[in-house]
């Protein structure tokens, strides 16, 4: 097996263009398990830690430009107020050691449907692009259409990702996950929540209990029409039981999960629609809070 | 965590010495600090020069005919030295613990998933795993015996081992079962005799040992033809005893040493890599390493058996148990293991500590394709605690009793006897325990203004705020034996010495014993200052050199090979001042040796131990055999069975978020009695780990088996409990000592894995109201999501 080390961006893109089947290496842990494993041998690995824009953030104009090695522990200590879904989300990968190592771009490059940052991501709203780049230039891949399958997700074999740009949070932003123990549990399910009041409108993301990362579109269709012909953005009030209930269904529908060894198709769509009614609940009551104390 | 240890009313007289380092100390483990820091040497971190690398190539079916193997291109990749059938076995082909059942190679079938069919040797791991990819196997794979209905019905589904080749005592699927009957078992007239009647069936799931360091070891060819294997192992001798007729050796050729030792629980009793290691060394003639993988660790030990247990109890209006009617069927996979010990175990112990008039049992072990099953911390009484603890809750919800005045009603005591006619003939203060844990302040109330969400049911998943929160509590209380039973004499050895070096008084302890973690050589060292009055003990690693030291399973190690190692200490301490009368003609007979002097209580000091030594070593070796056992009657069940017994309750504290189905265990208390604590800190450690283990029954291990294969061979989704799951564990431990042992010490690690398991189920309950007849408990038990 070929070990390739580039020590800058552009070196990084060569080596992909040039050995296409060469398996990026960031934090390693997903990839260095995988090998443990058996999973895959491949050809060769193109390790990016000597690449130092990778691990860096930055807001520009409102959006954050999040470098993909980027470890958890720094998003959850240096990105809680921007990215508030993401970095609950980081909050609940794995352990201390995992999220000192991992990050947002190795999630993304192995695309599970059970990986914590895409329900968040997805929640973050329209405008979050993952930034792939290759030899021949860069794209900004709407989240949306970034993962295609199972662990699939939109790269071009010479692609890899340089960052996610992720608008800065202008409303509560929460996530909930599902595991069987209190700690370094890979979801059951797992679910984003955001409300945007800016543009009216809020976001969702499902994870683990479908294919790949999704949103639940009609329960997001059903809530902005809800919020929107009651005032509710402007007003901050209740919302009563009767919309959360229906949301948690709508988000319960969107799914299509399995059962297998973490858990039921039946208890993923059942927690799913708890999670998405406390989550609304949450994230509802400090709109609220944020709209009475500016009143 | 708190601790205190509380003097019961009957110890011995003080035998604790000067010295803070012997018995009663609690001196700190020698491998602790090093293990923390990541520099103790596991049996996975040998190397050798030369070495090569083994490897097993597995079946993928839980069930086939093995129509052809074909390791020609195995053979040929560069770096390959050997690939292994078993026709290239020299001996004996099969091997086993207790039932000789088990192919080493497999031969002509598989009877699990996971079964290793051939071996390759080569000079790099990659080599050898890319060898062991070209190796072809032709299977015909049949559809495998998983269930009790397939295994009792061989007719239709077949045998796992066909009747010609049986060679345990059972017959059809059966590998091994155990009869029970006390009083007047259970007849109409006994029947009549109870006012309220309680039923249930129940079941366990497949629990893992799950220790964290793989199975590894190194065989190192030896020039006189024989193997010198280090290994991670729970007994020496034992496993030198099942290698020897295979590799076709004597087995003074068959020399172990203990390396070191990631934790056992049990999975380590049974062989794993000791034969295949040696098979290659010997082939090859150079050094051989084996190290399992995550996944292939869970092919490479057996679990524990999962149980399938149906209980009856009757009793009187005011709560006095009349009889019980139990049937207890173990899953015990493709080969027997440890399974008729486990049988017998769960046959003598599946009634709990109660007095019950009229008992009628049975206890059974199938043979099926599943994986196989064997020892684990708590061995056959763990299952049938959670079937009669869940059977005392529904009894007291019957009778409108509390639940733990309805256990401590019926709770046995020091010369009550069991339902197999043994008389308890030391204390059993299992009312006493239960009040203990009874009277413990509880923890507070979950305080929703003010929360911690680490605190809560998901913790930092955040799947709660206070939302959906119930608490409950719950009680149980569990009986374990100690040490081997039913007739065998599983003696311990130990040799000691004493002599001068560098101007001091020095004691080197020399055992078989496998320190696995429980602190065996923390306590062997003082128990060597307290009988020799020394300070510097060191302990010789642990080999084949000196007599077998039995298993470090069972609780018995403190007890058997502690008690060896103090008969040792004795003979030498004997030895040298009788060396000193000869010398100095003392007359008188109140000699010991205290801080490295010998001393008269008396007539004070008489000379310090490094005069009276000089150049001369004593160096003793002595045996330590416990009082003999019987086997039970196969029909009754009756007979003197057990050695000792030891009885832990508790109470759980449970958070139980109702909506989610997910569970904090807030607080799990523990009250057991150790009869002796030689080092309390050690103790505390010992049933605070005994409850954690029990807690990951309770409410998440399990190994997924389905259709005879398993679906969850890795950490990724076998869970163990976190430090997030493990709630604070107030320990209370009663001293009362037991006569017939050691210092009155009673065996302490399994006690806690027994009971306290139906306790955090039984507080689940009291939270959901659901019934909950199968552990571990999922989210879905408590959801209605199955
Ligand atoms: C004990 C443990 C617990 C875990 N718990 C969780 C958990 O709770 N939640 C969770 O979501 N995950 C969990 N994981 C999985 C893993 O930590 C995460 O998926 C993490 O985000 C991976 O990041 P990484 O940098 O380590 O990726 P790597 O392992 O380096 O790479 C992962 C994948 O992404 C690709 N890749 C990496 N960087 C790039 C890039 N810049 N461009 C293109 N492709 C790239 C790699 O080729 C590979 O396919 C856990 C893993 C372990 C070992």
């Amino acid at each position: 097996m070929e070990f390739l080390r580039p020590a800058t961006w552009d070196e990084a893109l060569a080596a992909k263009a040039e050995h296409p089947t060469a398996l990026p290496i960031s934090g390693g842990t997903d990839v260095m398990v995988e090998m443990n494993f058996d999973v895959h041998r491949p050809s060769a690995l193109l390790d990016l830690n000597r690449i130092t824009e990778l691990t860096e953030w930055s807001i520009t104009d409102g959006v954050v430009r999040l470098g993909a090695a980027v470890p958890y522990s720094r998003i959850i200590d240096e990105l809680s107020e921007p990215l508030p879904g993401l970095a609950r989300a980081a909050h609940t990968v794995g352990s201390p050691q995992i999220r000192n190592r991992g990050g947002v771009g190795g999630n993304l490059g192995g695309a599970s449907p059970a990986g914590d940052a895409h329900p968040a991501l997805l929640a973050a709203g329209r405008d979050v692009y993952v930034e792939a780049c290759s030899v021949r230039g860069t794209r900004l891949i709407p989240i949306d259409e970034f993962y295609v399958g199972v662990k699939r997700n939109s790269l071009e074999k010479d692609e890899l990702i340089r960052s996610v740009f992720i608008p800065v949070a202008d409303g509560p932003q929460q996530f909930s996950k599902i595991g069987t123990r209190n700690a370094m549990v890979i979801a059951v399910c797992a679910f984003g929540f955001a409300l945007h009041p800016k543009n009216h409108t809020v976001g969702t993301g499902i994870g683990s209990a479908a294919p790949t990362p999704r949103r639940a579109v009609e329960a997001e269709q059903y809530l902005q029409g809800v919020l929107e012909e009651r005032g509710l953005w402007e007003s901050g009030d209740l919302l009563g039981t009767e919309v959360i209930q229906k949301f948690g269904e709508l988000v319960k529908a969107a799914a299509s999960p399995i059962d297998d060894v973490r858990g039921t198709a039946d208890y993923r769509r059942h927690s799913l629609a708890v999670m998405a009614r406390r989550t609304l609940t949450w994230t509802w009551n400090d709109y609220s809070k944020q709209i009475r104390s500016a009143a | 965590m708190s601790a205190r240890t509380i003097q019961g009313q009957k110890n011995l007289q003080d035998i604790t010495t000067g010295s803070p380092h012997g018995i009663g100390g609690s001196p700190l483990r020698p491998d602790g600090t090093l293990k923390v820091k990541g520099e103790f040497a596991y049996s996975s971190d040998m190397w050798h020069e030369d070495m090569l690398w083994g490897m097993a190539l597995r079946s993928p079916h839980p069930r086939a005919n093995i129509l052809s193997v074909d390791i020609s291109e195995a053979l040929k990749t560069p770096g390959v030295y050997a690939v292994l059938t078993h026709e290239d076995i020299p001996g004996s082909k099969y091997y086993g613990l207790e039932i000789q059942d088990q192919p080493a190679l497999a031969i002509d079938k598989v009877r699990y998933h996971g079964e290793a069919i051939a071996l390759v040797a080569a000079d790099h791991p990659e080599t050898a795993r890319r060898a062991v990819k070209k190796i072809k196997v032709e299977y015909e794979v049949l559809t495998p015996i998983t269930t009790e209905e397939q295994a009792l019905n061989p007719e239709v589904h077949g045998y796992v081992h066909e009747p010609h080749e049986y060679k345990s005592h059972g017959s059809g699927n059966i590998c091994h079962s155990q009869k029970l009957v006390y009083g007047k078992g259970v007849t109409d007239e006994v029947k009549a005799l109870a006012d309220v009647v309680v039923k249930g069936e129940y079941e366990v799931g497949m629990q893992d040992q799950a220790f964290l360091g793989p199975e590894s070891g190194l065989a190192v060819p030896a020039e006189d033809g024989g193997i010198d294997l280090y290994v991670a192992t729970q007994w020496l001798h034992v496993d030198r005893q099942q290698m020897a007729p295979v590799l076709g050796l004597p087995e003074e050729k068959v020399r172990l040493t203990l390396a070191g030792v990631g934790g056992a629980f049990g999975g380590r009793e049974d062989l794993s890599m000791q034969i295949h290691a040696s098979l290659l060394a010997q082939r090859t003639g150079k050094p051989v390493k084996i190290v399992y993988a995550r996944d292939e660790s869970f092919f490479g030990h057996v679990h524990r058996h999962p149980a399938k247990m149906s209980y009856e109890h009757g009793a009187t209006r005011d709560g006095k148990l009349v009889y019980s009617d139990v049937r207890l069927v173990l899953d015990g996979g493709a080969y027997a293991s440890a399974s008729p010990a486990v049988v017998g175990n769960a046959a003598s112990l599946g009634n709990g500590p109660y007095n019950i008039p009229n008992v009628r049992m049975e206890a059974i072990a199938l043979y099926t394709n599943n994986p196989s099953c064997g020892a684990m911390r708590g061995f056959g009484a763990v299952q049938a605690c959670f079937g009669y603890e869940t059977q005392m809750d529904r009894l007291a919800a019957e009778l409108g009793m509390d639940p733990v005045e309805l256990r401590q009603l019926n709770a046995m005591s020091e010369g009550d006897y069991l339902p197999t006619g043994q008389q308890i003939d030391s204390p059993a203060p299992v009312a006493e325990l239960l009040r203990r844990v009874k009277d413990m302040p509880l923890p507070p109330p979950l305080d929703l203004t003010n929360l911690d969400i680490r605190e809560l049911p998901g913790a930092l998943s955040n799947t709660s705020h206070g939302e959906g929160i119930v608490r409950g509590i719950g009680y149980s209380v569990g009986i374990k034996n100690v040490g081997f039973s039913e007739g065998f004499d599983d003696y311990s050895t130990a040799r000691v010495r004493l002599e001068v070096i560098g101007g001091e008084p020095v004691a080197m302890v020399h055992t078989a014993m496998a320190e696995v973690g429980q602190g065996g050589v923390t306590v062997h060292a003082q128990i060597a200052r307290t009988e020799l009055g020394v300070e510097q003990v060191t302990i010789h690693p642990a080999n084949t050199e000196v007599g077998s030291a039995g298993s470090t399973s069972a609780s018995r190690q403190t007890y058997m090979t502690g008690g060896a190692v103090k008969l040792a200490a004795e003979a030498v301490k004997y030895a040298l001042i009788e060396k000193g009368r000869k010398r100095y003609g003392w007359a008188q007979n109140d000699l010991n040796l205290v801080g490295g002097k010998v001393v008269s209580e008396s007539a004070g000091v008489l000379v310090p131990m490094v005069d009276l030594l000089g150049d001369e070593a004593i160096d003793l070796t002595r045996e330590h055999h416990h009082r003999p056992t019987e086997a039970f009657d196969k029909e009754t069940g009756q007979g003197f069975g057990h050695v000792q017994y030891t009885f832990c309750a508790n109470r759980a504290v449970v958070d139980v978020d109702v909506e989610l189905g997910l569970v904090k265990v807030v607080e799990l208390t523990a009250a057991q009695d150790v009869g002796k604590a030689l080092n309390p800190l050690s103790v505390v450690g010992q049933i605070q780990g005994g409850c954690t283990q029990a807690l990951g029954l309770a409410v998440m291990e399990e190994i997924i088996v389905k259709d005879g294969k398993v679906r969850n061979a890795s950490f990724t989704d076998y869970l163990i409990p976190t430090i997030l799951d493990v709630p604070p564990i107030p320990v209370d431990v009663l001293e009362l000592p037991d006569p017939n042992a050691p210092y009155g010490l009673r065996g302490v690690g399994e006690a806690p894995t027994v009971s306290a398991t139906p306790s955090i189920v039984a507080a689940i309950r009291q939270a959901t109201g659901i019934a909950l007849n199968r552990i571990p408990v999922r989210p879905e038990h408590l959801t209605g999501t199955l």
